[in-house]
C-alpha cells in the first residue's frame, strides 16, 4: 500500500474509534464536516497565496511574465495584485478576488484563467469519471475472487498482474499503448479528444468522442483497478476470519450467500472509503496521462502551464486540485456515516 | 611460606552487552528465516542487490562519455548494436549506458527522499504518540493537511517556485510523502507507549527525550524499516513522473529524464521503442523488488500479515 | 435413535509446524432432550468438539470418526442435507457473541435469516413476527430487532445469539461457553434463560464450560475433557461431587460453590500447563500434573473404564486391580488423601 492508502487506513480507523464522541445529529455532525472542509479549504488558499505571492523574491515577474519592466510598468503591476500593500491587505485582496472567480490572466494567451480551467472541466471529469467507475466495478470483483479463492490459479495470477500494474508508471503505460494500438497498428487516434475537422453532432460525435477516450480510459482504468483490486483482496482476507462468518456457515448459507451478504459488506466499507478518497489524487494524477494522450483537459493545462511557466493558471490549477481532494473527502466521510452502522449517530 | 598459585579466575559471567548482543544475534537469525519463507521478497532483494552494485560500478561498466551527446559517435535511434546492445538514442547515445547511469540518480534520489521522509515522518509519529494530548491534536492536524494536498500539484509548484535541481526534487518528494509514514508510526508508537516497561522507566525517572529515543525508537524500529522500503518504491515511482512532466534536473538524467526526452522529442513515438520500453521495465523492476521485499519484510515482523500474502 | 452420537471422533488440524491432534477419539451419547455438559481447560479440544458437530471446522482439520444426528452421519451427509440440517436440526450459540454477529446488518435481519432460508413458505412479515416473539422469550424489547449489535451489552448480545439459536425450533442446541464473557450476575441470568428455554421446549442441548459447578447445575450429565480426550463421564451432580479421575476432581475443586463456606475455605488450585496437543505424554496424558500418579501411568494406555452406575472414567485407579492403592476420593470440603 502507498503511504497514501495507510494514511487513509488509519484515518478511517480512527473514524471507529471517535464514534462515541460524535455529537447528536446527523445534520450536526453534517455541518460539522462541512465547515471542517471549508477550514481547509481556506489554509489551502492561505499556503497558495504564500507560495506565488510570497515565496518568489519577485512575484510581479511571475505574474506578469515580463522579465523586464519599466518603473511605470512595475507600478502598474503591484497596483493590481496590491504587491506594495502590507501582507494582510494583499491576502484580503487576494480572497476577495479569488472568492469572486477571478484568478487572474493566462500568460499565454491573455485569457482569465476561469475561463480556462472552466472549459477545461468537462474532458478531465468525464476522463477520470468515466476510469473510476470502470476500475472500481472490475478492480472491487478481481479483489473478491482473489481473495474468497486465495492461492487459486486465479488469485496468483491476478496478484501478480495487479502488482506488475501498480508498479508501472502511468504515462509509461500510456506510451507504450500509445505505440502499440496507435501507431504500430493504428486502431486507435494519437491524440486529442475529437477529430480535428469536428467528428460531427449526435451519435457519430458520439461514438469518435468514444474512439477518442478509448486508449486514455484503458490505462487509467487498468492502473487504479490494480490498486483497488490489491485493497479489496487484503480487506476481504482480513474479514475472513471474522467470527461472524462462522455464525453465517452454521445457520447453512451456501458459500457464495455467506460471501455475498456477511463478508463483502463489511470488508467493503473501508475499501469504498479510501477508493473515494484516492478520487481526489486521481484527478491530479491525469495530468501525465492527459500530457500522453494531448487530453485536452485540466491536466494538460497544467502540463502546458507548467512549461511556459504561466504562474496564474499553475495557481488556479492548483486550487482546483485541493479543492477537488477536500471534496472527496468530504464525499468519503459522509458515504461512511450513512453507510456504517457503528459510525452513524444513534 | 609461598605465595599462594595464582588460579586463573573462572570465567566471568557474560556481562549485559553481551547478552543482549546475543539476544539480537538470535532475533536476527529467526528474522531471516521467517523472511527466507517468502520467495518473491527474496527475489527481490538479491535484485535489488545486483542492480545498487551495477549502480555503484557503472563507472567500470559504462564509459561516462557515453553520456555527452556532444561526444557520441553512434548513429542515432539505432536498434541493438555490438556498441550498444540496447541501440541508441536521438542523439546517439548507448540506452544502456544511459540506463546504468540512470540507476544511479534514480536510486539516489529514492534513497534521500525517503531518508528525509522517515525522519520527519517518525520524528512526527514518535513525538506525537509520546506526548498526546495538544500534541498529538496539533501534530495530527497538520499531517491530515498534508495528506489532503494533492502531490503532483503541490511538487510542480514548489519545484517550479524554488528551481529544479536534484537537492529540489528531493525536499519535495521527502515534504509531501511523510505523512503516510507519520501515522502508523503514531499508531505504533502509541501502543508501545502502554507497555510496562516505559511505565518502570518513568518512574525509575527517565526524562522524555531518552523514553523516546531509548524505550519507543527501537521498538517502532521493525516497522519503520518496513515502511521506509515500501516508501522508496513510492519516492522512485514520483521522481519519475516529476522528471517526465520536464521537472527533473537535465544534467543529472534519471530513468525518468529518458522518458521525458523519449517522448517529447518525438524519438520514441516514431521509432525507437527500446528507448521508451527500457527505462519503464527497469523502474518496474526496481518498484515490484522495493515492494515484495518491503511486504516480506512485514510478513516477518507480524505472524498476523503472513496469512494474508 | 439417538439425537447425537458421536462415535470415535477424532480431529487433526495441518499446521505449517505438523499435525496436532485437538481431539482423540471422543465417544459420547445424547438422547432427545437430555443436556449434557462438557468441561475442561482451554485447548483441551471442546470447542472444536463443537464445531465438528456442524462441520463447521476449516478445510485444515481432518476428521475422522461419526458424528450421528439421528442416525444421519454429518461427516458424510450431502452438502445439501448438510445446509438443510444446520440450524433447523441442531443449532450453535457461539462464544463470545462479541464477534458472533454482523457488525451491519440489523439484528432482526440476522435473526430472521435463518428462518427465511429453512422456511422459504415464510414471508419477511411473518418471519418479522415470529423474530419479536423469540425476543421478548429472551427478554428483549422488539424494538431491538431494528438496532444493530453495537448497541448491545454482552449479555443482550448474548440473548441475541439465544434468540437466534431457536429461530428454527432446532432438536439440539451447542452452546459453546455461552456464559465466559459475562459478568457473574448475567451470568446467571442468560444460565437459566439456557436452560429454562431448553426445558420448556424438550431441546436436547450440549453446554460447554470450563467452569464445572454451572455444569453441574444446568445440565443431567457431565463430560470432563482433557488433551483431547474424555476422562470422565456420569450424572452431573456425582462427577462434581465425587470425582473419579484426579483431573476432574481438581478441577471441580478449582470453582467453590458459591454459598458453600468449607469450599471457600479451601480453594486449590493445579499445577502446570495444559499439555501442548503437539507434543503429548506417553500412556495418560495427565500423568505429569497428576498428584496421585502410579509409577506405571506413563506406559498404561487409558481407557474410559466402568467407576460405578451410568459412570466411566479413565483412570487406573478405578479399576478394581487397582482398588487398593486408590485413595478415597476428595470431594469438596473434605480432607484429600
Amino acid at each position: 500500500m502507498t503511504a497514501l492508502q495507510a494514511g487513509a487506513g488509519r484515518a478511517a480507523e480512527e473514524r471507529f474509534e471517535r464514534a462515541d464522541s460524535r455529537p447528536t445529529g446527523l445534520l450536526r455532525s453534517l455541518a460539522v464536516k462541512v465547515g471542517s472542509a471549508l477550514l481547509t479549504l481556506l489554509f489551502v488558499l492561505v499556503f497558495n497565496f504564500f507560495l506565488f505571492r510570497v515565496l518568489p523574491a519577485n512575484p510581479a515577474k511571475n505574474l506578469t511574465r515580463s522579465n523586464a519592466l519599466t518603473a511605470a510598468q512595475l507600478a502598474e503591476v503591484n497596483k493590481t495584485f496590491g504587491l506594495g500593500r502590507p501582507l494582510p491587505s494583499q491576502f484580503w485582496n487576494y480572497l476577495v478576488q479569488t472568492l469572486h472567480g477571478n484568478l487572474g490572466r493566462s500568460f499565454l494567451n491573455q485569457e482569465p484563467v476561469s475561463t480556462l480551467i472552466g472549459s477545461r472541466l468537462w474532458p478531465t471529469i468525464l476522463l477520470v469519471g468515466t476510469s473510476t467507475v470502470l476500475s472500481t466495478i472490475i478492480g472491487v470483483w478481481i479483489g473478491i475472487r482473489g481473495a474468497w479463492h486465495r492461492g487459486s490459479p486465479f488469485d496468483r495470477t491476478s496478484t501478480a498482474v495487479c502488482n506488475t500494474l501498480y508498479a508501472m508508471p502511468d504515462f509509461w503505460l500510456g506510451m507504450v499503448f500509445l505505440i502499440a494500438f496507435a501507431s504500430k497498428i493504428a486502431i486507435f487516434p494519437t491524440a486529442g479528444m475529437h477529430n480535428p475537422d469536428g467528428g460531427g453532432a449526435g451519435l457519430a460525435g458520439t461514438g469518435d468522442l468514444l474512439w477518442h477516450l478509448a486508449l486514455p480510459c484503458l490505462v487509467l482504468t487498468l492502473v487504479y483497478l490494480a490498486e483497488y483490486s490489491l485493497i479489496m483482496r487484503s480487506s476481504l482476507l482480513d474479514e475472513l476470519n471474522a467470527d461472524y462468518l462462522t455464525t453465517a456457515r452454521a445457520k447453512g448459507l451456501r458459500d457464495v450467500m455467506v460471501r455475498r451478504r456477511h463478508a463483502v459488506p463489511n470488508a467493503l466499507l473501508p475499501t469504498i472509503t479510501l477508493i473515494m478518497l484516492n478520487l481526489g489524487f486521481v484527478i491530479s494524477g491525469a495530468i501525465t496521462t492527459e500530457t500522453v494522450f494531448s487530453w485536452p483537459g485540466l491536466g494538460q493545462l497544467s502540463f502546458i502551464a507548467l512549461n511556459a511557466p504561466d504562474y496564474p493558471v499553475l495557481e488556479g490549477a492548483f486550487l482546483l486540485f485541493s479543492a477537488a481532494v477536500i471534496i472527496a473527502n468530504l464525499i468519503a466521510d459522509v458515504l461512511l456515516t450513512v453507510f456504517d452502522p457503528r459510525v452513524r449517530v444513534a | 611460606m609461598t605465595a599462594p598459585p595464582a588460579t586463573a579466575p573462572a570465567p566471568a559471567p557474560p556481562s549485559a552487552r553481551q547478552l543482549s548482543w546475543a539476544r539480537r544475534r538470535r532475533a536476527l537469525a529467526a528474522f531471516w528465516r521467517e523472511f527466507r519463507k517468502d520467495r518473491s521478497g527474496v527475489a527481490g532483494l538479491i535484485f535489488l542487490t545486483v542492480l545498487v552494485i551495477l549502480a555503484l560500478a557503472a563507472p567500470l561498466l559504462a564509459n561516462s562519455r557515453g553520456l555527452s551527446a556532444a561526444l557520441s559517435t553512434n548513429p542515432a535511434n539505432a536498434g541493438p548494436g555490438w556498441h550498444y546492445p540496447l541501440g541508441t538514442d536521438a542523439d546517439g547515445r548507448s540506452v544502456l549506458t544511459e540506463l546504468i547511469w540512470g540507476a544511479r540518480i534514480s536510486l539516489l534520489i529514492g534513497f534521500t527522499a525517503t531518508l528525509l521522509c522517515v525522519v520527519i515522518g517518525a520524528v512526527v509519529g514518535i513525538v506525537a504518540g509520546h506526548y498526546g494530548k495538544i500534541t498529538d491534536n496539533l501534530l495530527m492536524r497538520v499531517t491530515d493537511w498534508f495528506l489532503v494536498v494533492p502531490f503532483l500539484p503541490l511538487a510542480i509548484v514548489l519545484a517550479k517556485t524554488l528551481g529544479p535541481s536534484l537537492g529540489v526534487i528531493i525536499f519535495v518528494i521527502g515534504i509531501t510523502s511523510w505523512p503516510g509514514t507519520a501515522r502508523i508510526i503514531r499508531a505504533q508508537a502509541m501502543a508501545v507507549e502502554t507497555r510496562p516497561y516505559l511505565e518502570r522507566s518513568r518512574a525509575l525517572g527517565a526524562g522524555h527525550t531518552h523514553q523516546m529515543i531509548r524505550h519507543v525508537l527501537p521498538n517502532v524500529m521493525p516497522l519503520l524499516l518496513a515502511n521506509t522500503i515500501l516508501t522508496v518504491a513510492g519516492t522512485i515511482l514520483a521522481e519519475t513522473t516529476l522528471s517526465f512532466l520536464g521537472l527533473g534536473d537535465p544534467l543529472r538524467p534519471s530513468w525518468g529524464e529518458m522518458l521525458n526526452e523519449a517522448f517529447f522529442t518525438g524519438g520514441g513515438t516514431a521509432g525507437n521503442q527500446i528507448w521508451l520500453i527500457a527505462p519503464g521495465v527497469a523502474i518496474i523492476l526496481v518498484v515490484l523488488s522495493f515492494t515484495m521485499v518491503g511486504h516480506a519484510l512485514e510478513s516477518a515482523l507480524d505472524p498476523k500479515l503472513r496469512e494474508r500474502r | 435413535m439417538s439425537l447425537l452420537e458421536l462415535r470415535d471422533l477424532a480431529v487433526t488440524y495441518r499446521t505449517a509446524d505438523g499435525r496436532v491432534p485437538a481431539v482423540r477419539g471422543v465417544s459420547l451419547r445424547l438422547d432427545e432432550g437430555q443436556t449434557l455438559g462438557i468441561a475442561g481447560e482451554s485447548g483441551c479440544g471442546k470447542s472444536t468438539l463443537a464445531a465438528a458437530v456442524l462441520r463447521l471446522l476449516p478445510r485444515t482439520a481432518k476428521v475422522t470418526g461419526e458424528v450421528l444426528f439421528r442416525d444421519e452421519d454429518v461427516l458424510t451427509m450431502r452438502w445439501g442435507r448438510l445446509r438443510a440440517v444446520r440450524w433447523a436440526g441442531a443449532s450453535i450459540v457461539f462464544q463470545g457473541a462479541m464477534h458472533s454477529l454482523n457488525p451491519v446488518q440489523k439484528i432482526g435481519k440476522q435473526i430472521a435469516e435463518p428462518i427465511l432460508l429453512h422456511e422459504p413458505a415464510v414471508t419477511p412479515a411473518a418471519a418479522a413476527k415470529r423474530v419479536a416473539s423469540l425476543l421478548e422469550q429472551v427478554g428483549l424489547p422488539a424494538w431491538r430487532a431494528s438496532g444493530y449489535p453495537h448497541e448491545l451489552s454482552g449479555g443482550q448480545k448474548q440473548r441475541i445469539m439465544i434468540a437466534m439459536a431457536l429461530a428454527c425450533s432446532p432438536n439440539l442446541i451447542v452452546a459453546d461457553e455461552p456464559t465466559t464473557a459475562l459478568d457473574v450476575m448475567i451470568q446467571a441470568q442468560v444460565l437459566r434463560l439456557i436452560t429454562g428455554l431448553v426445558a420448556e421446549r424438550g431441546i436436547g442441548m450440549i453446554m460447554i464450560s470450563h467452569d464445572l459447578s454451572v455444569l453441574s447445575v444446568t445440565c443431567e450429565r457431565l463430560a470432563v475433557m482433557y488433551a483431547g480426550r474424555v476422562v470422565e463421564e456420569g450424572p452431573a451432580h456425582e462427577v462434581f461431587t465425587g470425582a473419579r479421575h484426579p483431573y476432574a476432581q481438581a478441577l471441580a475443586l478449582a470453582f467453590p460453590v458459591i454459598g458453600d463456606e468449607r469450599s471457600r475455605l479451601r480453594p486449590r488450585g493445579l499445577g502446570g500447563d495444559p499439555p501442548d496437543p503437539a507434543d503429548l505424554p506417553s500412556g495418560c496424558s495427565f500423568h505429569p500434573r497428576c498428584p496421585v500418579a502410579l509409577p506405571e501411568c506413563p506406559e498404561v494406555e487409558t481407557a474410559l473404564w466402568p467407576a460405578g452406575p451410568g459412570r466411566v472414567a479413565a483412570c487406573i485407579r478405578v479399576r478394581p486391580d487397582h482398588a487398593a492403592a486408590s485413595a478415597a476420593p476428595a470431594a469438596p470440603g473434605e480432607e484429600a488423601g
